[in-house]
Order: structure tokens, then sequence, then C-alpha cells
């Protein structure tokens, strides 16, 4: 038996036809019964219901709606589930007792008009003409619905994973179902799993990855998701087997095939549950990324290694396995990976080739993204190459270039739409593992079950620290023990491994059913007590995270630090695979992007592209003064100076609080991930804020440029220095022009100062700075008053002034020229620096006169 | 991963400069390299405008006075032994630092009071050695976000000199600095793991 023969035996692996039966055969009779339950679901979502009125449950669904209002505002979110849950049960209960003919009476009476003749009907009802998108829709609405109640308790989601909450919520539908006696919904079969809620999940992963970090680590990673998937599922399929031996057991039946077959599935981890632990613990990137190119890769190794063995036993029944099927078995997995990501490279760049051409019509951006990206999975299908390999390449693929070429808001919606589908899909799926939970199709075999959780655990294991334990030699960073201990942990399974097992044939597989609920304790094992005990235990194993900061010295310092920290990282820049990555970089640039990127972008980074458009904005708000009413409303304003007095520990504690909260975020170089939510962009709002103070550092010193470097080259240069304007007029030694250009400089802004020589050396400079402004305000206002004027106008306005020039102006002006010119000076003194001395004397000598004039 | 020791003869000086930081060979090399990327046209040196078109620095709320603090005393180039010797600040502490070494020789840059050094010197602007209310309100000021009122920024400004403050000066002193930070592990929140 060739390869190609597999291959004919693949595509039947694939083909729905036995499952079809199985679901088909439930599908009859749901549309009438699902109908009104489903629309009790609907209800409680929207209080806008009210123009729909005359359905028999809606009196009681308002009563208890406006209870709810008027109660406290924290269990709203779960009374409101409880109540879509509650009602969809009071109907079916209200339905039930009245049998078939009751359950169709809203429709009965209306639908009754073609019964009738051959009339034109006023009001007709045809269900079943729009049943199955109907009920697809209501299930979407369910889960969303379920999503919002959870994110609107606030300790919740840092209790349990999101999708802890959907099987439950599934689970409780799918008690319903039962305990009505319904037929559970047709959400999925092969066709609809592999065309339609796998592939948003795996694009949304590529999309998302963090293309940078997880290239430094692709050797680990490849090592570790590639390797380990495989270890795992040997392992397990093997050791099960061994199980099955044992008589007493009554396993007997169960062959090998089928055992690497389901340890095939059950190894499928899915870790996104974990990353959203990882993000908020902040482990170390290489970990991070681990655990992220494991989530990433290992449903596509999964399934292809299990479409391979279903080939096989498919094979196993009619003829015997020959060791040269198994061989080409084994190219055929590589041949299946390495093809699928090809395929998926070749889309990327023709997508990104495409949108160099969009400018004028945007809309359709994120179209062509989806359509590429999901072109190039069922392209690749067609051939029976990995889709899921070669959509995760196309979109990581197509990223880079996309971003650049698409606009901000296509870009966006991109974003979103991508976090939607993946959400919905995965939703999905848990919603219906709920669902199939509670049910007479289970096969509960305590050896098999009990084994094969011991095994998981025990094979993670082995293969966490086998593997690690090999490339830790090759690593320069290796990973340590708690690192290993933590990988261990996350070996959450989700979505993948029970779609898996719900897809098996049963006509290969008459233990499917075994196989399904052993699948699902597994699940539901690492789900909810793994899934919920690893945030403690990355917390607990985390050592800095446990010291508790106890005074607002530290918690400054430390944040100094952090920054501090985070500069000299990026200053060092980032060198794993040093030589590969510059290499790609030039080739990068030489070839890629010329033919991939518009010609009319700069060819810069996205980076300074983003800084680029950052600044005019920020130089747009300050002008308008956005920014200030916006920063500094009213309840501010309200607070009492505290002064210098002694303060209680509860202002201590809120001062930390408020610290806490408002000092900046360290940059992270991992993008936060989320595989439920975008997070919120507060990364890019503080970007946004630091510029919009270095441009008012600019803009201060382009104004004092007018008084001082009026006309100077060093003028025009300043600007690129941003919040270094003075570093140039520091003559440098021996720069006799520059000295002469200051002497002029310093004659020019006697005449403009001339003005607050009455004022007192000792007032403080910001002082000045303000009383500046609203001279110039009131200047401009009254037509040139004496400038003493300044501080006589009314209150009011010289609040208001001060207020929107301080909020602008966090550094003022004269203060970031003394800090320009004597940080020169006192990092000189850095005892560490034994080199700078030298410098000292010549930094001195011309500024000293300088700031004494001010 | 990625190691390129075969060029390591390129840094000029590289065992002076290996002696005075601790460096390995392989990341002495990898800093000489990126010492010479960032140095846009092949100067020798860098300049400001070099380490300001660090993407990444822009948005560091204390990026200036990072960039500054590799340019002591108003100068304006950095060659490479400043430049490593500075980044030596950031060298993990490792074990064996600790236990052999020549109590004749200076502490290693790396060292816990040289790193807590260098980041006072972030807030110490004139080099007084102490850390005036005013420093620290322009360093709070660099740090917090919009949403705080100076009202509010001046009091906790207060506070925190207050706070840390035991001679009753109205400035933290760099013996004060460290006292305030005496419990945390600054070997580590001030040690970058690729510059071994």
């Amino acid at each position: 038996m060739t390869a190609r023969r597999a291959e004919a035996e693949l595509s039947d692996g694939l083909s729905p036809r036995p499952l079809e039966r199985i679901c088909t055969r439930d599908s009859r009779p749901l549309g009438p019964l699902l109908g009104p339950w489903t629309v009790a679901v609907l209800l409680p979502g929207g209080p806008c219901s009210g123009p729909e009125a005359g359905l028999q449950w809606e009196g009681r669904e308002e009563a208890s709606m406006g209870v709810q209002a008027a109660g406290p505002l924290n269990p709203w979110p779960w009374l409101l589930l409880l109540v879509a849950l509650w009602s969809s049960e009071a109907t079916s209960a209200l339905n039930k007792p009245t049998g078939p003919p009751a359950q169709q009476a809203p429709g009965a009476g209306l639908a009754s008009g073609p019964a009738l003749g051959e009339r034109i009907t006023v009001f007709e009802l045809d269900y079943d003409y729009v049943q199955v998108p109907y009920e697809v829709t209501l299930w979407i609405l369910l889960a969303s619905l379920a999503k919002i109640g959870f994110h609107l308790h606030h300790r919740l989601p840092g209790l349990m994973p999101e999708s802890c909450l959907l099987i439950i919520v599934g689970a409780l539908v799918g008690a319903i179902i039962f305990g009505t006696d319904h037929k559970s919904p047709p959400v999925m079969d092969s066709n609809i799993y592999f065309l339609y809620l796998l592939p948003p999940i795996v694009l949304e992963g590529g999309y998302f990855m963090p293309t940078r970090p997880f290239f430094e680590n692709i050797g680990s990673i490849l090592w570790w998701a590639g390797l380990g998937a495989l270890v795992n599922a040997l392992g397990i399929g093997l050791s099960l087997y061994l199980i099955c031996q044992i008589k007493a057991f009554g396993l007997s039946d169960v062959n090998l095939l089928q055992n690497l077959l389901f340890g095939s599935l059950i190894s499928a981890v899915d870790p996104v549950a974990v990353l959203a632990v990882f993000e908020e613990a902040r482990v170390n990137e290489p970990l991070y990324m681990m655990i992220f190119g494991e989530a990433l890769l290992n449903d596509g190794i999964s399934v292809v290694l299990y479409n391979i063995l279903i080939a096989f036993t498919k094979m196993h029944k009619f003829e015997s396995i020959e060791p040269v099927d198994v061989l080409a078995g084994c190219a055929r997995f590589i041949i299946v990976g390495v093809g699928g990501v090809f395929f998926g490279i070749i889309f990327g760049f023709v997508s990104a080739f495409i949108t160099r051409f969009t400018q004028n019509i945007s809309a359709i951006e994120p179209l062509i993204v989806f359509m590429f990206s999901y072109l190039s999975y069922l392209s690749a299908e067609t051939l029976y190459l990995s889709g899921i390999l070669a959509i995760t390449a196309c979109a990581v693929t197509m990223k880079k270039y996309v971003e650049e070429n698409v606009s901000q808001t296509s870009y966006t919606t991109i974003k979103y739409f991508m976090k939607m589908l993946s959400s919905v899909s995965e939703t999905l799926i848990f919603i219906f593992m709920g669902v199939s939970t509670v049910g007479k199709n289970h096969e509960w075999n305590w050896a098999f079950v009990g084994f094969t959780l011991a095994f998981c655990l025990l094979w993670r294991a082995i293969s966490v620290f086998a593997l690690f334990y090999i490339s830790n030699r090759f690593r320069t960073f290796p990973f340590s023990a708690k690192d290993q201990c933590i990988i261990f942990y996350s070996g959450v399974r989700g979505a993948g491994s029970f779609s898996l097992a719900f897809l098996l044939p049963l006509s290969l597989f008459p233990r499917k059913n075994m196989f399904v609920t052993a699948t699902l304790v597994v699940i539901y094992f690492t789900v909810f007590i793994q899934g919920i005990t690893i945030g403690p235990l990355v917390r607990y194993l985390d050592v800095k995270k446990t010291n508790k900061k106890e005074s607002i010295n530290e918690e400054l310092h430390i944040r100094l630090m952090d920054h501090l920290k985070a500069g000299i990282e990026d200053v060092c820049g980032q060198w794993s695979h040093y030589q590969v990555r510059d290499k790609f970089k030039k080739f990068d640039h030489k070839y890629l992007r010329k033919i991939l990127i518009r010609e009319n972008l700069p060819r810069s980074s996205i980076v300074s592209l983003y800084k680029k458009l950052e600044m005019k904005q920020a130089l747009e708000m300050a002008e308008t003064g956005a920014l200030s009413a916006s920063a500094f409303s009213r309840p501010h304003q309200a607070q009492p100076s505290q002064g210098t007095k002694r303060l209680s520990p509860q202002d201590v504690a809120s001062m930390r609080d408020l610290l806490t909260r408002n000092m900046y975020q360290v940059r992270q170089r991992t993008p936060s991930y989320n595989k439920y939510n975008l997070q919120p962009r507060t990364t890019e709002k503080q970007a946004k804020e630091i510029l919009i103070r270095r441009q008012n550092t600019l803009r201060e010193s382009m104004r004092k440029g007018h008084s001082l470097l009026w006309g100077t080259p060093a003028g025009a240069k300043n600007i690129r220095y941003l919040s270094f304007p003075y570093s140039r007029p520091h003559p440098a030694p021996g720069d006799e022009e520059a000295a002469a250009l200051e002497d002029a400089d310093s004659s020019d802004s006697e005449l403009s100062f001339a003005m607050f020589h009455a004022y007192s050396p000792a007032r403080s400079l910001q002082e000045r700075q303000r009383t500046q402004q609203i001279t110039t305000v009131k200047s401009l206002n009254r037509g040139g008053k004496p400038s003493s004027s300044g501080y006589q106008i009314s209150p009011s306005q010289e609040e208001h002034v001060g207020r929107s020039r301080k909020a602008l102006r966090p550094k003022p002006l004269f203060h970031t020229v003394d800090e320009e010119r004597e940080s020169g000076e006192e990092s000189g003194e850095e005892a560490s620096t034994p080199g700078a001395g030298q410098w000292a004397e010549h930094g001195r000598e011309p500024s000293r006169p300088l700031l004494r004039r001010k | 991963m990625g190691s390129g020791g075969s060029r390591a003869a390129q840094v000029p000086d590289a065992e002076r400069i290996r002696r005075e930081t601790g460096f390995s060979q392989a990341t002495l090399l990898r800093l000489y390299h990126r010492f010479r990327a960032l140095d846009s046209n092949k100067k020798g040196y860098l300049s400001r405008m070099d380490l300001q078109q660090i993407g990444a620095l822009a948005v560091n709320p204390l990026g200036d006075r990072i960039i500054d603090s590799f340019f002591p005393d108003g100068s304006l180039r950095v060659e490479f032994p400043d430049f490593a010797r500075v980044l030596a600040h950031f060298r993990p502490v490792d074990d064996e630092d600790t236990g052999t070494r020549d109590p004749m020789q200076p502490e290693p840059l790396n060292s816990r009071m040289n790193k807590l050094r260098f980041a006072f010197q972030l807030y110490d602007l004139d080099g007084d050695g102490k850390i005036s209310r005013h420093e620290m309100l322009q360093v709070l000021r660099l740090m917090v976000g919009v949403q705080v009122t100076e009202e509010q920024l001046e009091s906790i400004t207060d506070r925190t000199v207050q706070e840390a403050d035991e001679d009753g000066d109205g400035a933290v002193s760099f013996l004060e600095f460290t006292k305030s930070l005496e419990k945390m592990n600054i070997e580590q929140k001030m040690s970058i793991r690729i510059l071994k």
C-alpha cells in the first residue's frame, strides 16, 4: 500500500458521511421543539423586546426585569443569565403538558393559511425556511449573552478561565434539553467543524502571534510543540494499549490503532486560558512564547496525526498494515505539514501584494485578508495538506505587510472581526461540549477514564522534562525547573480534543462513547482544576510577585527601575538569532518590501510611522487644548490640596493606589494576547501621552527658540532632537561658532525677558513661566497692555490659563533648560564612570554663565 | 543561540573592557554589533540622535534620562568602552563574583550599590547627592499619567520625600534612598538576563 492509497483513504476519513447520518437523525424533530425554547432565551437579552409583546411569557419576563433593575447593580448579570435559563425552562414546562399541538400553537394559527385553499394569506409562518440560520443565530446569541454575564461580574474572570463558564452554561442548557427530552442541537458535524469552526480559531492565533519573540525562540518552540505532541500522542496511546490488554478491565476489543488515535486527540492541548494567567503574572517572555507556540502549533500537529491515523484505521479494516505503510504515513506527516506551511506562505504574500493596491477602496481590505486566509486553508485541504498550518502560516506572513498597507480603520476591523469569529467558534464548541456532557450517550469505564487521566499527566511530565532537558543544552538561557513545572501544569485540554473525539466515526470506533467520556473527563479535570489553580501556582512560584509593596518610595523606585530596565533593554536590542534575522531583514528590505508595500509609504518601521502620526495628532491636540479639557475635569479640582501636613495611613494608601494605577506601565515586548477579547489599548494611549509630553517639551523649546535661538541653524535642528533642544547650544569644546551664537542669543533673551526683572529671582521659575503665558494671552486679547497686567486679570481666568498650561506642560520651559544643562554636569559625577571626568571641565564652563543670567 | 564567536577579534580593546565590565566574550561581541548597528553613519561613536532613534525608547517615560546617562556631563558622543561600562550596571550578579572577589579590587559595576547609584542618578539631576523635593516631583511628573492632578502630584511628592527623609533636611540622600529600598531585590530588579 502506498502513500497514494493513504491519501485516498484520508479523504474518505474527512468526508462526513457516517457522521452526517448520526447528526441528521437527531435533527429532524428539532425545528418545532427548539423554536419556543430558544426564543425564550433571546428575550431577556434585550429589554427592548417590548414591541414584540403578545407572546405568552412576555408578562412574566417584564416583571422580573423590573425587579432586577430596581436591585443593586452587581447581581444583575447573573440574574440576567439565570432568568434566561429559567424562563427557557418555564416555557418548555408550560408547553410540555399541552403536548405537541400546543407547542406549535403560535405557528399553527398563522400557518394554517395554505390549508384553507389557494388564496393569498395575510400571515404566514414558515419556520422550516429559516430553521438552520435561525437556530445558529440563537446559539451564538446565547453564547454571547453568557460571555457578557461573565464579564459584567468583576471578580469572576480573575477567578476562573472563561472556558469554565462556557462549559457550565453548556452543561446547564444540556441539562434542560435532557430534562425536557429534547434532542441535542446539530451544532457539529465533521464538515461544519473543519470547514467553519476551526479555521477562524487557527487564523486568529496566527494573526495575533507576536512575530519577533516567536521567531527568536522558534527552535525551542518547534522542538517542544512538534515533538511534544508526538511524544504525548504515542506515549498515551501505547500505554493505554497496554492497559487494554488486561482482561479484567473489559477493554480487550480496543486495538492499538484506536488507542493511538485516542492518544493523538487527547494530546491536543489548548493552553490559551493559561496565557491570560501568564500575562497577569508577567512571566518571562520565552516561557510565554513556549506556551503560545504550543497553543498555535499543537492543533495542527494533532489534526494531521489524527487524520493519518484515521486513514490507517480504515485501511486496517480491509487488510493488514505493513511496515511500508507506516513509513509512508511518516513521510506523509512531514509532507502534509511542510506543504501546508508552504501554501500558507504563498497565499500570505499574494494577499499582501493585493492590499498594495487597495488605497482607493479600503472598505474591502478586510475582506481580502479574510478571503485569502480562508482560501489558503481550503486550497491546502483540497490537496490533502494541512489547512491549519497553511492558514497559520498565511496569517503570520501577511500580517506584517498588510498592517502597513491597509488603512487604520481596516486594520481595526480586521482585528476585531478576527477576534469575533474565533471567539464565536470556540464559544460554540465549548457550549456544545457542555450540552453533550449531559446525556445518555456515555460509556463509563473506570479503568479507561482513570488511566487516561493518569497517563495524560504522566506523559506530559515526561515530555516536558525530557524535551527541555535536551533543548536547554542548546539554549543560551535555559528554562529553569520552575518554568518547566509551569509548562507541565499548563497542559489544559480544550475544544480541539473534544471536537476530534466527538467526530470519531462510529462505524470504525464501536466504543466511541467511551472515548468521548474519557475526553470529557480529561477536559473537565484540566479546565476546571488546573485552569483555576494555575494562577495561584504561578504567583506562588514567582517569587518577585509575592513581596508586597509597602511604601510610596518603593512603589515609585521600583517602577522607575522597571522603566529603566526596559529602556536599557531597548538600547541593547534583541540579539538571539542575530545573523539569520539580519539576513532576512536585508532580504526583506531589498526585495519583499519593495514588492509588497505601497510606494507612497515611508520605508521605515511601523513604529516610526506610528510615531509620526502620533506626533501630528499630539500637536493638534495640544493646539486645541483637547488634552487639558479632558484630563483635568472638575471633580479633580474639587479635591483640596493636602499640603505638607501629616497624612493618615488611609491617605498614604490612597496615594499608593493612585500611583499604582496611574504610573505608566512598563512597555512589554510581547503584546498582550487574550483569546477572547482584544485588550483595551492602554499601551497605545500611554505612548500617546508620553509623546504628547515630549511634544510639549519640543514646543516649549520652539517657542523659546523665538526668543533665544531665532534664526540659528541650531534652531532647525532642535526639532529632530525632540526633548533635547538644548544639547546643541552646548558648545562642543572648541566650537567657537556656537559660542558666538550663544552670545547673540543671550542678548536677545535679555531683551525679551526684560519685563520680568521686577520679580525677585527667588520666585519659582514655574511661576514666571506661567506669567509669561498669561502675558502672551493677555497681550493678544487686550492689544498689548503693560506686561504687569498679567497678574491683574480675574482669578478665574488666571486659574484657567495656568491650569491648562500646566496640563499641557508638565515640564515647564525653564525647568527643561535647567534639567538638560544640569544633567550633563550631574552625570559626570557618577562614580562608576571614571572616563567622564575629563568632560566635566568642558561641560561646566560654558553652561554656567547662561544659567546665572536666567 | 546564534552566537558568532568567530569574529571576536573585531572588538577593539576587548580584554580590558571585559576585565572592567565582566561581560562574557559573546556578550561583548553582541554588544559591539549592537553598538555598530546603532551607529547610523559609521562614525565610530554614538550621538544622542542615534539613541533617540530607538523606537521603543521614544515611548519610555524616562527615555531622555536613560539616554542622558550614556552621555555624562554634556558630552556629545559615547564610545564603545563607555557604552559597555554603562550597560555593565545591568549585568546579572553571578554567584562566583561575590565569593572570590579580590578585596583590593574596586567593587564590580554590577554590585548592588552601583546598581542603586545608577538609579539614584536618574533622580538626582543636579548631582548634589540628594533628591530634592523638586527633583522628585519632576520624576513623578514623567512617570504618572495625565489623570493625576498637579495638586495630587505635589502631595504625593511631599509624602514620598517625607517618608524617606530621615534627617529632616527635606531631601532624600543616597543613604536614605538605599534604606527605602532595603527589602527590595535590587540585584534582580536591575539585571537584564541577556547581559551575562
